[in-house]
């Protein structure tokens, strides 16, 4: 079976700045968890856009689920970004004008693959959604039908967990998730997360700047080491 | 899947219910005031069409055809000259001549005129394809002091059937002399027609003749008192009248009958088809009508650039928007999608708004505009051409949506997922 994310000898740089990022290697297996360090000016927007396909490297190749994200046209790409990624980014990652169901339900709207697993796996859409929210603790938010706007940053980044999750991607991206949260919404958080990527078998990559985090997960890389990253 | 793009285009538009509902409103203004313009446009020419369908041809003293329409059909303007009865009687009797109904004007009462004529005009004039005019009350007039009323006449002077009424001279809204030495006595209403015929008051060629006896030069004579039941018949026929209104037994005589009258030497005479001269009048009023059209359609366009400015307006505030739906999958032609669906959207509550409001609009005053200028306007589906008006204006909408659409295109293009966040 193909790694869930594979990246190989990937350069980018932008064409009017003297920055470059390269890595080297990274894989990351069915049910991994990675965590990413990564100081501010690293990289860590450029390395989400590259493996999400909304950027193309200039050399390099990047699969998920065994399906390549570099050298295919950008629709393909959009529908492999739909089909196994999930990403939670540090906040605005709701759309306002959505209920909760609908915002976790979003990513299957893009991908028939996700909207098909999750009907198969709890006979709905809105079951599917159902049920992430309440993994995620958020059973009586959804139930009551509270707007978006009106939940804390910790309910809110754990809608975005559910959505992120839902339809069972084979890589669950994170990128400074819980830079707003206090300690114990941190970790209710990762306790959530970790849970959830493991009952679907998600692989974590993990990417932030705090280092007091990276204890919980089983591998650590420092960005910096992990790419090249020329002045 | 793009299903869903409707779907997300219409839950973000009513989540900035304020501002989206202000620029479906001033579209919807702006579509009300085209489409309306278009209907009376329409209407009125119907409406003309149909107070002379059946006349075949008028005839009155030399004038300009549309002069004599307006004057002899819609009582607007005044007479030049009458012709005489001898005259009219030498064209009463020409083969093709199946009718005449003559009227004589030149009197009035409260403001509407007073139109001596036969009793060939209730059962020859007519309206659509109606021929013969229908009495809501009473019947035509028999006795010299008998005057019929049209429906507006009854209605805005409350008049009822046994009511006396007192002419008055000349067509000037207060008049200065009034025939109040013989007093007319109301024996018909007729049913409305949603023509001048409504604001007519009727009364034999005879009686103009009679109320006039004792008048020279425009001015009763003083001192000279009719004895109104006892003047000699001889007195009594007409001697000349203002027009006439001719049907022919056969529409192909026409043009020689025409020919006859506008050649005829005892006096300056023009026979007209209402048709032609209508249309001659809708050449005059054509630049009005464009002048009407333009300034409405400019409403119309204006409105589409509010549109178009509060959609890009929110570009802007919508790049976490877009970039997020990225991230989840949409790809740079998802965005686009999703901003032309906005502006169709959009564009389309306006003009359903837009429809709605002129049925409104027309429910509510069209009675009114019915009474007052006998233009039949109900509400109902719009028209096939008007359709294509409103399409046209969905299709403007959607062309216009394209600008922001592509901005968004290309500014995600550039986002991808992950905007500075």
């Amino acid at each position: 079976m193909s790694a869930a994310l594979a990246i190989e000898g990937l350069r980018f740089a932008w064409p009017d700045r003297p920055w470059r990022l390269e890595l080297p290697s990274l894989v990351l297996e069915a049910g991994d968890r990675r965590f990413l360090h990564g100081p501010s000016g690293t990289g860590k927007s450029t390395l989400l856009n590259l493996i999400a396909g909304t950027l193309v490297p200039q050399a390099g190749r990047i699969e998920v689920a065994g399906e390549a994200m570099t050298g295919v046209s950008g629709p393909q790409r959009d529908r492999r970004r739909a089909d196994h990624l999930g990403i939670v980014f540090q906040q605005f990652n709701l759309l306002p004008f959505l209920s909760l169901v609908d915002n976790v339900s979003l990513p299957c709207r893009f991908s028939k693959a996700r909207r098909v697993r999750a009907v198969q796996r709890f006979g709905g859409l809105g079951e599917a959604a159902q049920h992430y929210l309440a993994a995620l603790g958020l059973a009586e938010e959804a139930r009551a039908g509270r707007p978006v706007l009106e939940l804390s940053v910790g309910q809110q980044q754990r809608v975005a967990a559910a959505r992120a999750l839902i339809g069972g991607p084979a890589v669950v991206l994170c990128d400074e998730p819980t830079s707003a949260l206090d300690a114990r919404n941190r970790d209710q958080f990762l306790d959530l997360l970790f849970a959830e990527c493991e009952a679907s078998g998600a692989a974590l990559l993990f990417v932030s700047h705090d280092l007091g985090i990276a204890r919980r997960f089983p591998h650590q890389q420092a960005l910096g080491e992990l790419a090249g990253v020329a002045a | 899947m793009n299903g869903g793009l409707l779907g997300l285009a219409w839950a973000s538009l009513k989540n900035r219910k304020a501002t989206v509902l202000l620029t479906v409103f001033t579209l919807g203004l702006a579509v009300m005031l085209l489409l309306g313009i278009e209907r009376v446009r329409h209407e009125a020419r119907d409406s003309f069409l149909r107070s002379v369908a059946g006349v075949d041809l008028i005839v009155g003293a030399r004038s300009h055809p549309v002069q004599l329409l307006l004057y002899s059909v819609f009582r607007l303007g005044e007479p030049t000259a009458n012709l005489q009865w001898a005259t009219y009687e030498k064209f009463k009797a020409l083969p093709p001549v199946a009718w005449t109904v003559p009227i004589s004007l030149g009197d009035s009462h409260q403001g509407f005129r007073v139109i001596g004529t036969t009793g060939e005009f209730f059962t020859r004039m007519g309206y659509g394809d109606r021929r013969g005019l229908r009495f809501a009350e009473g019947q035509a007039f028999n006795a010299l002091h008998d005057a019929v009323v049209g429906a507006d006449v009854a209605e805005k002077l409350g008049y009822e059937l046994g009511r006396e009424i007192v002419l008055a001279h000349g067509i000037a809204r207060v008049a200065v002399h009034k025939h109040d030495d013989q007093p007319f006595r109301i024996v018909g209403i007729l049913a409305r027609t949603g023509t001048a015929i409504d604001q007519g008051v009727y009364v034999s060629l005879e009686a103009i003749e009679a109320i006039h006896l004792n008048w020279r030069g425009g001015v009763p004579l003083p001192g000279l008192r009719v004895d109104a039941d006892r003047i000699p018949p001889e007195l009594l026929r007409p001697r000349s009248i203002t027009a006439v209104f001719v049907g022919l037994e056969s529409r192909g005589a026409t043009f020689a009958v025409q020919r006859v009258v506008n050649e005829y030497r005892g006096e300056p005479l023009i026979a007209i088809l209402p048709g032609v001269a209508l249309s001659q009048l809708w050449a005059l009023m054509g630049g009005v009508e464009r002048a009407l059209w333009i300034a409405a359609a400019a409403a119309v366009l204006a409105a589409l650039m509010v549109l178009l400015t509060t959609i890009l307006a929110t570009l802007n505030e919508r790049r976490r928007e877009m970039a997020l739906l990225r991230a989840v999958g949409a790809g740079p032609r998802h965005v686009f999608g999703l901003l032309v669906a906005e502006a169709a959207l959009l564009t389309g509550a306006g003009v359903l708004l837009g429809v709605v409001l002129m049925e409104g609009m027309l429910f509510a005053i069209g009675p009114t505009l019915e009474a007052r200028f006998g233009l039949m306007l109900s509400p109902g589906w719009p028209a096939p051409a008007e359709l294509a008006v409103l399409g046209g204006i969905w299709l403007g909408g959607i062309l216009l949506g394209l600008v922001p659409a592509a901005l968004a295109y290309r500014r995600s293009l550039q986002d991808g997922v992950a905007v500075d966040r």
